[in-house]
């Protein structure tokens, strides 16, 4: 066996998620996310962005930004397993902040050879940056894109690009005469244009991103193969914050269905209660246990990272979905307004659910390296 | 080296690399019977003497009963029968015979019976001689187990029990029988009390052992009915009364979470069995055609093959995680969901094949055009066994539901 018994879950990566876990508990609880994102109930307004940059500094400051960044580019090096420990956390604060984009910009830099170096090393200094690599159509099929690249200038639309109103750079997915390369362009560069999208996740911001004619440097030259080396983290990332949110929705559910009584009893007595949140824990361990496996197979199996990583991102896609629904399902009433503060994880959940792919995606994936693709 | 090696104290090194030794020199060879899937389902003298060979060789090394007392037969050592099942797992060794007196009644006695019990059940326990059955359900008393009828009345220094057992896997060879019964009719938890009953001693002398047919049409377990037995006092476990406090400890060990490990073996693949796992599932889709391609191309039934092969790792990884402190947040919340998951994800798996079987599924046992022989219609079937033996699903999910989640407790 090649992987570690515990995934390589150490006693650092152990400091470190419990470090985050009290951090998140102390200065971010959910009532004041729900001040800061939901005072505004106007739902026609645009997303509005609002986010706690001062304690984002705090993170940066803690080295948070710089965890997955190689040592040789002035960063940690931390393995994936304890980045994914750290990314649960955050799910189930629901900070928003653009760690996660970050990190995803970290790994395909990782992946893009020396030519990404500088780029790290700018993330290692405390620079955000954010991934627009997909197209109109929202494909995860890492071959389209609307961006095009012709004698060093971009143009083009990048869609669904995450927390764009936060973060310093962007790391960009274009065709080019010979292919597809990879472009680090800052966020304000001349050209570039950044339009927010209305979303339904009030814990993030997204955007269209325009580019018209911007001068951007390139990164990569073989752009598909990096995406390609770099993608089970991100989808592995991403199921680690859907994990920790999850637990933070049954934790919650638990409690209300504790304390509400109704017929005389708390409504967890009841079973048509209580078996379906046996089950999202059960969802929870299960999505839990494989992104650790996941994490552990990125770092020591790289053969087999993308096996891992679709199980990994389908079970937490469904998991999202299924404990959502039973989150505002079991507050009843109360669970279907505003100022309930499950809504806020709902919709966090709904996204990351859809985001680099949803459940059936990943399954139809997987089934192609353990059945074989369909002639 | 693996990562559990690597942990190993160093008495367990110096065992695991005995077990390892002994294992290469001494697992038995195959057997010239056809063995089933469980040891729960052993039907003929011929496989239990050659499952009876293997378990005293393997207590006679010292693999069996590692941590338990020498005085009754252990082997005294510390936290090393995981160890041992490690290696006999890895070695692919065949399945104890005595998984009822291993899992069950040996922490049951060890925990609640008089030191003289202990000294005469245990080593004979260990080594497989006497095989041991569980006399707990009831016609009446199933998932509410306290509501059990079988009673004991005091006559002198002597127990006269009367009642009925069901389900009762391997009473047909067990020499002994935990038995949980009834002291006192007017309190229900507290009238109830635990013997260790010598059942075979007493065929046809006030017990009888009748085969119960399953839906598969095969038998596997028996129904116990007890007609005056006598039953010495000094078989009584723990105080009169206190049969439930006992019954908690036999199925902490049942549900995989006592604080003894359960000797464990097993692995050996035997030509004839029928694993229920996607593996053979996604063999199965490649080689049955459907619409005029192999089922295996049909994106619905790749969907649904790999939604169970994800719940499938997701176990295996939750078995995994279970050994991770830090990554728990309750010490019993992966435990106590292997065996509902384990046993719905077999019926899940069976139940889909069935289903990529098609028409042929139909096919059962005995007919020549049956599709591996008729295996996955009774692999379905019997599924139904694991969902509803040794607590239904909707039990375990109230265990889950109440002492891990903390939620009101249905009782």
């Amino acid at each position: 066996m090649t992987q570690p018994d515990n995934f390589g879950f150490g006693e650092e990566a152990a400091m470190l998620k419990d470090s985050a876990r009290k951090f998140f508990t102390e200065h971010f609880p959910t009532d004041k996310l729900h001040r800061m994102v939901a005072a505004d109930t106007d739902p026609e307004r645009m997303s509005s962005c609002a986010w706690d940059s001062e304690l984002w500094q705090r993170m940066v400051e803690l080295g948070w930004t710089s965890l997955a960044v190689p040592e040789s580019a002035g960063g940690i090096g931390m393995p994936v397993t304890a980045v994914a420990g750290l990314v649960e956390e955050l799910g189930r604060a629901a900070f928003p902040c653009p760690l996660l984009p970050t990190l995803n910009a970290t790994y395909v830099l990782a992946a893009c050879g020396s030519a990404g170096e500088a780029a790290l090393a700018e993330i290692a200094e405390g620079r955000t940056a954010s991934l627009a690599i997909t197209n109109r159509q929202g494909s995860w099929n890492l071959a389209d894109t609307d961006v095009q690249c012709a004698q060093g200038k971009l143009s083009g639309t990048a869609w669904f690009v995450q927390d764009a109103r936060k973060v310093d750079r962007l790391l960009v997915s274009a065709q080019t005469s010979s292919g597809q390369a990879l472009y680090w362009v800052p966020a304000d560069a001349a050209g570039v244009t950044i339009a927010p999208d209305a979303i339904v996740d009030l814990t993030r911001d997204q955007a269209h991103v325009s580019f018209d004619n911007v001068a951007a440097e390139e990164v990569s030259s073989d752009g598909l193969a990096a995406l390609e080396r770099a993608m089970p983290v991100i989808w592995t990332l991403l199921a680690a914050d859907i994990t920790g949110a999850a637990e933070w929705q049954l934790q919650t559910t638990v409690e209300y269905v504790s304390t509400r009584q109704q017929f005389d009893r708390p409504l967890g007595f009841f079973q048509a209660v209580k078996h379906p949140l046996v089950n999202v824990m059960i969802q929870i361990d299960e999505c839990k246990s494989l992104v650790y496996n996941a994490a552990c197979a990125c770092d020591t199996e790289p053969a087999r990272a993308a096996e891992a990583a679709h199980m990994a991102k389908a079970a937490a896609s469904e998991t999202a979905a299924f404990a959502s629904g039973r989150s505002v399902q079991y507050h009843g009433g109360i669970g279907f307004t505003w100022e309930c503060f499950v809504h806020l994880y709902f919709k966090r959940q709904k996204h990351s659910q859809l985001l680099w792919g949803d459940a059936a995606w990943h399954r139809a994936r997987l089934a192609d390296i353990l059945i074989g693709e369909v002639a | 080296m693996s990562e559990s090696a690597r942990q190993d104290t160093p008495e367990q090194a110096e065992f695991r690399q005995f077990c390892r030794q002994w294992l290469q020199a001494n697992k038995p060879s195959a057997p010239s019977v056809r063995l089933p899937l469980s040891p729960l389902e052993i039907m003929t003298r011929p496989q239990l003497s050659y499952l009876q060979d293997w378990q005293k060789s393997a207590y006679e090394a010292g693999l069996v009963g590692c941590d338990y007392p020498p005085e009754f037969g252990g082997g005294g050592r510390s936290d090393c029968q995981r160890v041992a099942n490690d290696e006999m797992i890895r070695a692919r060794t065949p399945y104890f015979p005595n998984v009822i007196g291993l899992g069950m009644a040996a922490p049951t006695v060890l925990h609640h019976g008089q030191q003289a019990l202990k000294e005469r059940l245990l080593p004979r326990l260990f080594s497989g001689e006497d095989i041991w059955c569980q006399g707990f359900s009831e016609p009446g008393a199933g998932s509410d187990l306290a509501s059990v009828q079988t009673f004991a009345e005091r006559k002198g220094g002597k127990w006269v029990i009367n009642g009925h057992k069901v389900w009762t896997s391997l009473a047909h060879f067990a020499e002994w029988m935990i038995l949980l019964l009834r002291t006192d009719k007017s309190h229900k938890y507290d009238g109830l009390s635990y013997f260790v009953v010598p059942i075979r001693a007493a065929l046809g002398n006030g017990v009888t052992v009748r085969p119960l047919i399953k839906i598969t049409g095969e038998t596997g377990f028996n129904e116990v009915i007890f007609e005056n037995l006598e039953v010495d006092d000094s078989y009584r476990l723990d105080e009169l009364g206190k049969g439930w406090q006992v019954a908690m400890t036999t199925l902490l060990h049942e549900r995989g979470a006592g604080e003894l490990q359960t000797p464990r073996a097993g692995g050996m693949k035997s030509k004839a069995t029928h694993a229920t796992n996607t593996a053979n599932l996604i063999e199965l889709a490649r080689s049955t055609p459907r619409n005029g391609r192999p089922a295996a191309d049909d994106p619905l039934i790749r969907d649904r093959i790999m939604q169970l092969v994800i719940r499938e790792q997701g176990l295996a990884q939750n078995q995994r995680r279970a050994r991770v402190s830090a990554l728990q947040d309750h010490p019993l919340r992966l435990q106590l969901q292997n065996k509902l998951l384990a046993s719905e994800i077999t019926q899940d798996t069976a139940a889909l094949a069935v289903e990529i079987e098609g028409a042929s599924a139909s096919l059962y046992l005995g007919d020549d055009n049956a599709p591996a022989s008729g295996q996955w219609p009774m692999a379905y079937m019997n599924s139904y066994g694991m969902t509803i033996a040794a607590g239904t699903s909707e039990v375990q999910r109230n265990i889950l539901g109440e002492r891990v989640l903390g939620l009101a407790k249905s009782k």
